[in-house]
C-alpha cells in the first residue's frame, strides 16, 4: 500500500513534529492529528503510515489510537456535532436538545446524515463548558446555551457551508458574564 | 473596595492573547526580573514561601514539590496540566483561550526554578481554540525573545511544546499525562515512583495544572509577602472558582480564597434561579462529596471544605437545586467514571461499571435495598485497591448522597419515583 497524501505533503511538518521532543515515540499523537486533520477520521493506511514513520508496529499504533476518543477511525461527516452528556449540560436540557438535532436532522446519535455533512455524537466527557449548558462542539468548536432555535441557526450556518470556528464566535461562550 | 482580580484582570476588556497587550499590563516583567536579579534558587524559595498551593485539585504546594527533584545529572522536565477534564471545571480554558502569556510566563518562570531542560503543555484535545490561541502566543513570545535560547540575553533557555490530547479524563491524573506524552496509552503508573523523580521519559519531572502557574509570575513580581495576604493563613490566594448548574449566571470568578460559599453563589452568581430552594453544592468537582444548606457560610479554602466533609478539589462548584433527583446526579457521575476507567485495575474498571448499572436500576425503580446495600459497601473493594485515585475518588460522591438523600434512593427503590425531571443523555 502506497503512502497517503499527507505524508509527502506534510514531510517538512512531519519532521518538526518529532523534532519537539527528546523521543521520537512522544510523536505518535501529534502524526494521528495531522493524519486525521487531512482526512476527517483515521483509516488503516494512515495507522501505517504513522508506523513506518516512527518505526513502530501497527498493533502499537492501533492500540494508542483506540483509547483516544477524539480520534476517529471511521468515516465522519464534514462536520461532527458533539453534545456534551454530562452532568451539568444533563440537568440543563442536553437530551432534550439531542431529541431535536436526531429530529432535525433525521438520524440517531452515532450517525451522519446521508450527504455525509454532519455526524451526531454525545460525548461522556465533560467538555469545560458547563457555563453555557447545554453546550456542544461544532469540529470542536464551542457553542453554548443550545436551546432547539439556536441548534436550529447553527444547523442553517452548516448548511450553508459556514467555517465552525465562525459559528463558534456567533455561538460560544462569553469568558465574562454580563451582570 | 471590590476585589481586584490577579489572574483573570483584563479578561472580557482586554486582548490579552496579543503579546503588546500582555505587555503594556506589566507582562514579560516577572521573567526579566528573575533572569536579571534572580537565581533559581530565589524564584523556588519565593514560591515556598508564598505557599502556593497547586490549583489541579490536590493542594500540594508547589514549592515543596519542586523540592522533591533529585540533582543528579538527569535532564528535568516541566509539564503543564491543561487537559482539565473534571465534571463543573472550566477555569483553565478561560485563562488558556484569553490570557495564554500569563500561563507561558508561569511555565518559564517555574521552567528557570527547577532548572528544567524542557517543558510541555499537555492540553485536552476538546480545546481545539485554546491550542490554537496557544501556539500564536507561543510563536510571539519567541519572536520576542521570551521563549527559546538565552532567552532576553541571560543563560536560560527554554523550548516549550504543546501537545494535544485526543479525548481522555485519565490523562489529567498526572502519571496518565506522561503515558500520554510519551506516546502511549493515557494509562496511570504506580506510584511510587512519584514524577518528581522518575516522570517523562524516567526523568525528573514537575506536573503544574494551569492555574497554579499562573501565578507564578505575580510572586516572582510581587513577591510572597503580597501573596499571603490574600486568602487565608493557609490558603493564600485567589481562586477561579467554576460556577455551574442551578444558579442564574453561571461562571468563573476569581476570589481570595476563604470567600464564603453565600457570597459566592448570592453575590457573584447570581444566586438561585428564580422561585427555587438550594438542595446541595458540590464545592469541587465530580469526587466532591456534597455540601448542604447549612454549609452556605463555610469559607472555601482547602481546609475549612475538608472540615466540612468535603474537598475544595478544582473548586468547579456545581448548584443543585430542588428540581434536581440526586439518585440521577450520582447516576451521570457513575456513567462517566466507568466511561472514563482506562480498564487497567479490576476494582476499577469491574467496579465503576456495576456502579453504574446498579445505580441505573435503581433510578428506573427497579432497585432493591440490598443494591443500597452493595452501594454503601463499594469502599472496601474500591478504595485503596487500585493504580491511581479515580476509583476512589469514583465513589466518594455517591456515598455523600446515599447519606444525605437516603430519601430519595429509598423512594426509588420502592417503587416510587422521586417526581423529579430526570432524563438520561443517550449516548451511541
Ligand atoms: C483521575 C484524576 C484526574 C485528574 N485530572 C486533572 C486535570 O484535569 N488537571 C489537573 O491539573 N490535575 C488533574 N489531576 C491531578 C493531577 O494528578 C496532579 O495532581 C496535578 O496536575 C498537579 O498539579 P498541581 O499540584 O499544580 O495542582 C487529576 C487526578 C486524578 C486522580
Ligand atoms: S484506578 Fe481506574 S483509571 Fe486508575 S489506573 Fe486503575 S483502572 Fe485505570
Amino acid at each position: 500500500m502506497s503512502a497517503p497524501a499527507w505524508v509527502e505533503k506534510h514531510k517538512e511538518k512531519i519532521e518538526e513534529i518529532i523534532a519537539r521532543y527528546p523521543k521520537k515515540r512522544s510523536a505518535l499523537m501529534p502524526l494521528l492529528h495531522l493524519a486525521q486533520e487531512e482526512r476527517g477520521w483515521i483509516a488503516d493506511e494512515d495507522i501505517e503510515a504513522v508506523a513506518a514513520i516512527l518505526g513502530e508496529t501497527k498493533s502499537v499504533v492501533e492500540s494508542v489510537c483506540s483509547f483516544y476518543s477524539l480520534f476517529y477511525r471511521r468515516p465522519m461527516g464534514k462536520y461532527v456535532i458533539t453534545v456534551c452528556g454530562n452532568i451539568t449540560c444533563g440537568l440543563s436540557g442536553a437530551q432534550e436538545l439531542v431529541d431535536h438535532l436526531e429530529r432535525r436532522l433525521g438520524i440517531k446519535v452515532g450517525e451522519t446524515t446521508p450527504d455525509g455533512l454532519i455526524t451526531l455524537l454525545v460525548t461522556g466527557e465533560c467538555i469545560a463548558a458547563c457555563d453555557g449548558a447545554p453546550a456542544l462542539q461544532v469540529n470542536l468548536e464551542y457553542c453554548g446555551n443550545v436551546t432547539p432555535e439556536r441548534a436550529d441557526e447553527i444547523i442553517e450556518l452548516i448548511k450553508k457551508g459556514e467555517d465552525p470556528a465562525a459559528i463558534s464566535d456567533r455561538f460560544g461562550i462569553p469568558p465574562v458574564k454580563a451582570v | 473596595m471590590a476585589f481586584e482580580p490577579v489572574l483573570t484582570k483584563g479578561i472580557g476588556k482586554l486582548d490579552l492573547v496579543d503579546i503588546e497587550v500582555y505587555e503594556s499590563q506589566g507582562g514579560y516583567q516577572a521573567l526579566r526580573k528573575a533572569l536579571k536579579q534572580m537565581t533559581p534558587e530565589d524564584v523556588h524559595n519565593e514560591v515556598k514561601k508564598a505557599n502556593l498551593r497547586g490549583r489541579g485539585g490536590a493542594g500540594f504546594p508547589a514549592g515543596i514539590k519542586w523540592g522533591f527533584l533529585p540533582d543528579d545529572g538527569r535532564p528535568r522536565y516541566l509539564c503543564c496540566n491543561a487537559d482539565e477534564s473534571e465534571p463543573g471545571t472550566f477555569n483553565n480554558k478561560m485563562l488558556i483561550e484569553y490570557n495564554p502569556h500569563l500561563l507561558i510566563e508561569g511555565i518559564l518562570l517555574a521552567a528557570y526554578a527547577t532548572k528544567a531542560a524542557q517543558s510541555f503543555i499537555y492540553i485536552r484535545g476538546e480545546f481545539k481554540r485554546g491550542y490554537e490561541t496557544l501556539v500564536k502566543a507561543l510563536a510571539q513570545a519567541k519572536a520576542k525573545g521570551y521563549v527559546g535560547r538565552n532567552i532576553l540575553g541571560s543563560d536560560f533557555s527554554q523550548e516549550i511544546t504543546i501537545h494535544r490530547g485526543a479525548g481522555a479524563y485519565i490523562c489529567g491524573e498526572e502519571t496518565g499525562l506522561l503515558s500520554s506524552l510519551e506516546g502511549g496509552r493515557g494509562e496511570p503508573r504506580i506510584k511510587p515512583p512519584f514524577p518528581a523523580v522518575s516522570g517523562l521519559y524516567g526523568c525528573p519531572t514537575v506536573v503544574n495544572n494551569v492555574e497554579t502557574l499562573c501565578n507564578v509570575p505575580f510572586i516572582v513580581d510581587r513577591g510572597a509577602e503580597w501573596f499571603l495576604s490574600i486568602g487565608t493563613e493557609k490558603s493564600p490566594g485567589t481562586k477561579i472558582f467554576s460556577v455551574s448548574g442551578k444558579v442564574r449566571r453561571p461562571g468563573n470568578y476569581e476570589l481570595p480564597l476563604g470567600v464564603t460559599l453565600r457570597e459566592l453563589l448570592e453575590e457573584h452568581a447570581g444566586g438561585l434561579l428564580p422561585g427555587r430552594t438550594l438542595k446541595a453544592v458540590q464545592p469541587g468537582g465530580a469526587s466532591s462529596p456534597v455540601l448542604l444548606p447549612e454549609h452556605l457560610d463555610i469559607p472555601l479554602d482547602f481546609d475549612s471544605v475538608q472540615a466540612a466533609g468535603s474537598i475544595l478539589g478544582t473548586a468547579g462548584v456545581i448548584v443543585f437545586d430542588d428540581t434536581v433527583c440526586m439518585v440521577r446526579t450520582a447516576l451521570y457521575y457513575a456513567d462517566f467514571f466507568s466511561h472514563e476507567s482506562c480498564g487497567q485495575c479490576t476494582p476499577c474498571r469491574e467496579g465503576t461499571a456495576w456502579t453504574a448499572r446498579i445505580l441505573r436500576r435503581i433510578e428506573q425503580g427497579q432497585g432493591t435495598e440490598h443494591d443500597l446495600e452493595v452501594l454503601r459497601s463499594l469502599k472496601e473493594t474500591m478504595s485503596g485497591t487500585t493504580i491511581c485515585l479515580l476509583s476512589d475518588f469514583s465513589i466518594t460522591y455517591l456515598q455523600s448522597v446515599l447519606k444525605h438523600f437516603e430519601d430519595e434512593f429509598k423512594a426509588h427503590v420502592h417503587g416510587r419515583s422521586c417526581g423529579l425531571h430526570a432524563r438520561e443523555v443517550r449516548s451511541a
